[in-house]
């Protein structure tokens, strides 16, 4: 638990409206991204995050101080984004991942190569963008559709590990998965958007 | 000098062990192993920072905000939470 998390709690139950007003603008966008891992509206992640904070603060008493406050209210928006989205399933259809290898295998030279095998066949394009150039419109464009059709638990990975940058063993608080499998969903779900991207780059996906 | 005694690591099997490698979880014999292939492979090497750049640029994305409105619900509610 946070050193400031008990003065927050304490603010919280004597109603200061400023400490409220300022936490939820601190996790604000984490707190949204999280429930736009599960549903794809903003205004349904919206009401995801609200109904979090509700949640949290009926709940405040029975806050065991096992994880820090923000731990725990990220646990609470992932509980209620599933829950939603369990509830709404029926009207999106899944995206899949057969698990498979996450770069093309028909990239790599066969096993029985005399020289090479299982070297690159097709070697990665180069990215002649300069690296600030990836947050250009239309970039940005390619990376949000490809984390849009993630698998969930691998959006809900990338979402706190690469956009939000926070440390393993908080996000697999936050999700409930082990440190290894929140690896593998990272790997997976990073080789996806990089894929993305060159495609896009190399010119062989139109914007 | 190139440890020959050490089992390559082809491509294929490079490109899944980045993350790995990046958040440091490689055995050693792996991680000596993935850097003995770095040092000789354009291509991994340019997959690797193709990889790094896409993991710096998730990091810079925009981040999200509430609307206005649902701003101003949530710090009402709070408002009226009843309190002891």
């Amino acid at each position: 638990m946070d050193r400031n998390d008990e003065a927050l709690i304490q603010a919280l139950r004597n109603g200061d409206e400023g400490t409220f007003s300022e936490i939820v603008d601190r996790w604000n966008s984490v707190m949204l991204r999280v429930a736009l891992a599960h549903v794809a509206i903003h205004a349904v992640a919206e009401e995801v995050v609200q109904e979090a904070w509700l949640t949290m603060l009926r709940s405040l008493d029975r806050f065991e101080r096992r994880s820090t406050l923000r731990t725990w209210v990220l646990g609470i928006v992932v509980n209620i984004a599933r829950a939603r989205f369990r509830a709404e399933r029926r009207l999106v259809p899944l995206p899949a991942d057969d698990g498979g290898p996450t770069v093309e295998p028909s990239r790599f030279l066969p096993a029985d190569h005399p020289r090479w095998p299982h070297h690159w066949a097709i070697e990665p394009v180069p990215w002649k963008t300069p690296e600030d150039d990836l947050l250009a419109e239309e970039t940005r464009r390619i990376i949000n559709a490809a984390i849009s059709e993630l698998p969930h638990a691998q959006r809900e990975v990338l979402v706190l590990r690469d956009l939000e940058g926070m440390a393993a063993a908080e996000a697999c608080n936050i999700l409930g998965v082990t440190d290894t499998h929140q690896r593998v969903l990272l790997h997976r779900a990073r080789a996806r958007v990089r894929n993305a991207l060159e495609r896009y780059l190399s010119g062989t996906e139109a914007p | 000098m190139i440890d020959h005694d050490l089992p390559e690591l082809p491509c294929r099997d490079l490109v899944e062990l980045v993350t790995e490698y990046l958040e440091d979880r490689l055995s050693p014999l792996d991680r000596a192993r993935f850097d003995a292939h770095l040092a000789e492979c354009d291509a991994c090497r340019a997959f690797l920072d193709q990889f790094r750049q896409t993991i710096r640029t998730l990091g810079r994305l925009p981040e999200e905000s509430l609307s206005p409105e649902a701003r101003a619900t949530l710090l009402a509610a709070f408002r009226g939470w009843p309190r002891r």
